[in-house]
């Protein structure tokens, strides 16, 4: 039993958690996610592990209300328990020493990038942190980042916070004006990583992306969450979920990801109008 | 001739028949189709075995169980003592009875079957399993630990239950690792609920536990702890029965596309996520109006079958070779019929063909010739040039069989595995790491679950023979076995 030990909201729709797995804590290295369950009924679905506390045996998650599972978890509170959770999973981020480095995280896509930006300034590196949302109070993990990167910039949609517009033309303007890096780790929603893979690959930057497939056992036993990578078949559960950002078939992963989109509603709706909506 | 007796010479009574679901009820839910002998049946089937003195049968079966003394007991009408002979030899009959290709081992040899039909092996085996978890008022036997060590054993499928069940009898401490949420291996997420219903196997697991097996769900060996670990930490031996579950995708263009899956995941999303009850259950699964199953073996076969209770207008099973190859039971090739599932032989597919908006809508298939017999001795299918045609599809599964998933091999430094992925062991199972065993289809690439158990069982023997200092703790000469091909 994994029992939650706290909760926080961050931005409306996504919640931070604090869940006792000590020999989870004790494991896991960056990029590294969890399977979980949360009941009979329930999915297996996969949320990244944000970070960790091997003294307190806890493991951060963050978690963005899109459909039915993740609805439930938004609704556990301190002191529930998750029925079943499954992990470190994955291949850790490779962390080596590259030079100056750039992060760019988009949307809930910043809760993965912060464990490797982290990791990254740890292993000597200059990080650079770029951030994009639609809006100010859609913006997480903005004080965290900014701890782990020498410097920060926010570009959001409405111009609320930082700049207006995209992060990867953020991330273009600052090649313009001379930033040099060695190595990129980009994660958000399909069409901002492709944007921004777009603008590294033109300028040479070794880049990592982390995808988020739909999955089901997270083991390698279901193809489920296979992707195309540089033309190849690779499972992001067993083989990933980080790979080359340059070799990715974005067009294809964004088109995979829709395949339940139409049975959202239904699901959400079966579970009723109490349990859909959580308790803000 | 040396099983056949002398002296009976009375014409046996034909095979008693054994009650079946109709057809046209069984497409409409998930109950088992086959639904079992009553005692009288049972009874009277028991009554057609010779009681062979050399059974002929018991060399049919890979795990030797006493087939003429079970019957014998049945005959008595004792099942309590025929359940008994059963648990010497077998961890699962009622499993076993149910799912062994029985046509192609035990029953095969039986003497009565030279001529009309073999005694029902199979079926009598899965009364007296099914009478033992019903009906029997014994006492599951109490087993002392007396072994100082603790084992471990990765995978919860029949090889490892089997492995632990040796085990445990042999008096070690027994922690079983299993990677997904509920134990069981194949029985539980791959083979489906009308041909093995999930209760039987959750109590044949809860046995394992009540004679002190210790279950760890959700522990992935080589991600969550690795051999290396476990070994460290005060497991004596590791026994890997890790299966064959890494999917054999299609490689044709358009494989990717929506609406395609592998046998595993459409079979993991109905058999353990319940996927056919969305949104009572909540993980989803798609079956449009046409399925097509591509493979011929007992999970193209399942897949097939599971889709049509799923409700779609249509379901065709596309295999490259003809019928006569087909892997599958010919039990579940003539229900799938039954139910009304086409078969495209001799037909193999070229490429799926996309809607427009990444959904598939159809296969691009082609027609095949049999020439010169190849590796496996069936004859190799050859593309007819200009035989190609598209079968409309909403849904397409690929069932062409799993290769060993790589997870342990990967993580466990002087584990060696063959080209293909499959464990190196030795006869008794000792691989070429040190106190660490195997078997299963993690050994053999995808086999039968009677063939898994009699692993675990060898490996278990091998490895209270080491852990008493007996034999070494590694493979000695290597001996790998192939599996049967789903393709
Ligand atoms: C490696 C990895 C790490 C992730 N990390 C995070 C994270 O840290 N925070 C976060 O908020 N989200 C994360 N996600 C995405 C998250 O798992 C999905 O948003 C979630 O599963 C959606 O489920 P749902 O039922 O709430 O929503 P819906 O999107 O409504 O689900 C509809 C259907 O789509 C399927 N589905 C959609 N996406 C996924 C998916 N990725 N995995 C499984 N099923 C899916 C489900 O089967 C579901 O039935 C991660 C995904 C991956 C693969
Ligand atoms: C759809 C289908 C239908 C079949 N029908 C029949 C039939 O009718 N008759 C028959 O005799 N055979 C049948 N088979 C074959 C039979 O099921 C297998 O040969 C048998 O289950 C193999 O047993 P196993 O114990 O080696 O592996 P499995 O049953 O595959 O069990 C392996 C277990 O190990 C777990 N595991 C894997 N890696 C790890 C790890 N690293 N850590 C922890 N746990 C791990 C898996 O989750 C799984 O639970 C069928 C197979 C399939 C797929
Ligand atoms: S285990 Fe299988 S082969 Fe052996 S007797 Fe039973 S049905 Fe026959
Ligand atoms: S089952 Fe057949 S071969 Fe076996 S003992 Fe009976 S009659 Fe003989
Ligand atoms: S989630 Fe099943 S193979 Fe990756």
């Amino acid at each position: 039993m994994h029992r939650i030990i706290f909760k926080e909201s961050l931005a409306p729709g996504v919640t931070r958690y604090r869940v006792r797995a000590p020999d989870v804590a004790r494991r896991r290295k960056p990029g590294q996610f969890v399977l979980l369950r949360l009941r009979e009924e329930g999915e297996r679905f996969p949320l990244t592990i944000v970070d960790s506390d091997s003294e307190e045996g806890s493991i951060t998650l963050i978690v963005q209300e899109v459909g039915v599972s993740s609805a439930l978890m938004a609704r556990l509170n301190p002191g529930d328990a998750i029925l079943d959770l499954l992990g470190p999973l994955g291949r850790p981020t490779e962390i080596r020493r590259h030079g100056d480095c750039v992060c760019v995280g988009g949307g809930i896509g910043v809760a993965p990038l912060y464990p490797i930006a982290a990791a990254l300034t740890a292993a000597g590196n200059r990080v650079t942190g770029i951030l994009g949302a639609r809006e100010q109070r859609l913006l997480i993990l903005e004080e965290e980042m900014r701890r782990v990167c020498a410097d920060l910039h926010i570009a959001t949609d409405d111009g609320s916070s930082g700049t207006r517009g995209l992060v990867s033309d953020l991330l273009r303007d600052r090649l313009r004006q001379d930033d040099r890096y060695a190595f990129a780790a980009v994660i958000g929603p399909v069409p901002m990583m492709k944007a921004v893979c777009a603008v590294t690959k033109e300028a040479g930057i070794p880049t990592i992306v982390s995808l988020n497939p739909i999955m089901v056992d997270g083991t390698g036993m279901c193809g489920g969450c296979r992707v195309s990578v540089g033309g190849e078949t690779r499972f992001a559960c067993v083989d990933g979920p980080e790979f080359d950002g340059h070799r990715v078939d974005f067009d294809r992963l964004a088109l995979r990801l829709k395949g339940y989109h139409h049975l959202r509603e239904c699901a959400l709706q079966a579970l009723g109008p109490r349990e859909a909506k959580a308790p803000q | 001739m040396s099983g056949a007796p002398l002296t009976v010479r009375r014409p046996r009574p034909p095979r008693q028949p054994m009650p079946h679901q109709a057809a046209a009820a069984r497409v409409t839910n998930f109950c088992e189709v086959a639904l079992g002998l009553t005692p009288e049946l049972a009874q009277a089937e028991a009554e057609r075995c010779l009681l062979c003195r050399k059974p002929l049968c018991v060399e049919g079966c890979p795990v030797g169980i006493d087939i003429p003394g079970f019957i014998a007991r049945m005959v008595k009408g004792d099942f309590e003592g025929a359940a008994r002979t059963l648990r010497e030899a077998t961890d699962l009959p009622a499993v076993c009875g149910r799912v062994c290709p029985q046509e192609t081992q035990c029953e095969k040899v039986c003497v009565v079957g030279r001529k009309g039909e073999p005694v029902a092996i199979g079926r009598l085996e899965r009364f007296v399993g099914d009478w033992a978890r019903t009906e029997s008022s014994a006492p599951p036997p109490s087993l002392p630990m007396t072994r100082p060590e603790r084992v471990a054993i990765v995978g919860s499928g029949p090889a490892g239950i089997a492995a632990a069940g040796e085990l445990l009898r042999r008096g070690y401490r027994v922690t079983i690792f299993e990677a997904l949420h509920e134990p069981g291996g194949v029985l539980m997420y791959g083979i489906p609920e009308f041909r093995l219903p999930k209760e039987i196997v959750r109590y044949e697991i809860q046995q394992l536990r009540r004679l002190g097996a210790e279950i760890r769900t959700n522990a992935l060996v080589g991600q969550t702890v690795t051999v290396e670990e476990l070994l460290g930490e005060g497991f004596g031996a590791v026994f890997l029965g890790t299966g064959a579950g890494l999917p054999i995708l299609l490689g044709v263009p358009g494989e990717h596309l929506n609406g395609v899956y592998s046998a595993n995941e459409f079979l993991i999303r109905i058999n353990l996520m319940k996927a056919h009850d969305f949104p009572r259950h909540h993980t989803p699964v798609f079956v449009g109006r046409r399925v097509v199953v591509v493979g011929g073996g007992n999970t193209a076969m399942d897949a097939a079958r599971v889709a049509r209770r799923l409700g779609p207008e249509k379901v065709c099973v596309v295999y490259r070779r003809s019928r006569a190859e087909m892997p599958a039971r010919a039990e579940e090739i003539a229900h799938g019929l039954e139910e009304g599932i086409e078969f495209f032989l001799l037909t193999a597919p070229v490429k799926l063909l996309d809607r427009g908006d990444g959904w598939v809508r159809g296969m691009e298939c082609v027609r095949m010739e049999l020439g010169e017999p190849d590796a496996s001795g069936r004859r190799r299918p050859h593309p007819i040039a200009g035989s190609h045609f598209v079968l409309d599809a909403e849904t397409v599964i690929v069932a062409l069989g799993n290769n060993p998933n790589r997870i342990v091999p990967e993580t466990t430094a002087g584990l060696d595995v063959t080209p293909r992925g499959t464990i190196e062991v030795d006869v008794d199972g000792a691989t070429t790491k040190l106190g660490v065993f195997a078997g299963g289809d993690n050994v053999t690439g995808g086999a039968t679950v009677i063939l898994a158990m009699g692993a675990g069982k060898r490996a278990a023997a091998a490895m209270d023979e080491y852990l008493r200092g007996q034999r070494d703790g590694r493979a000695v000469a290597k001996a790998t076995r192939v599996g049967i091909e789903e393709n």
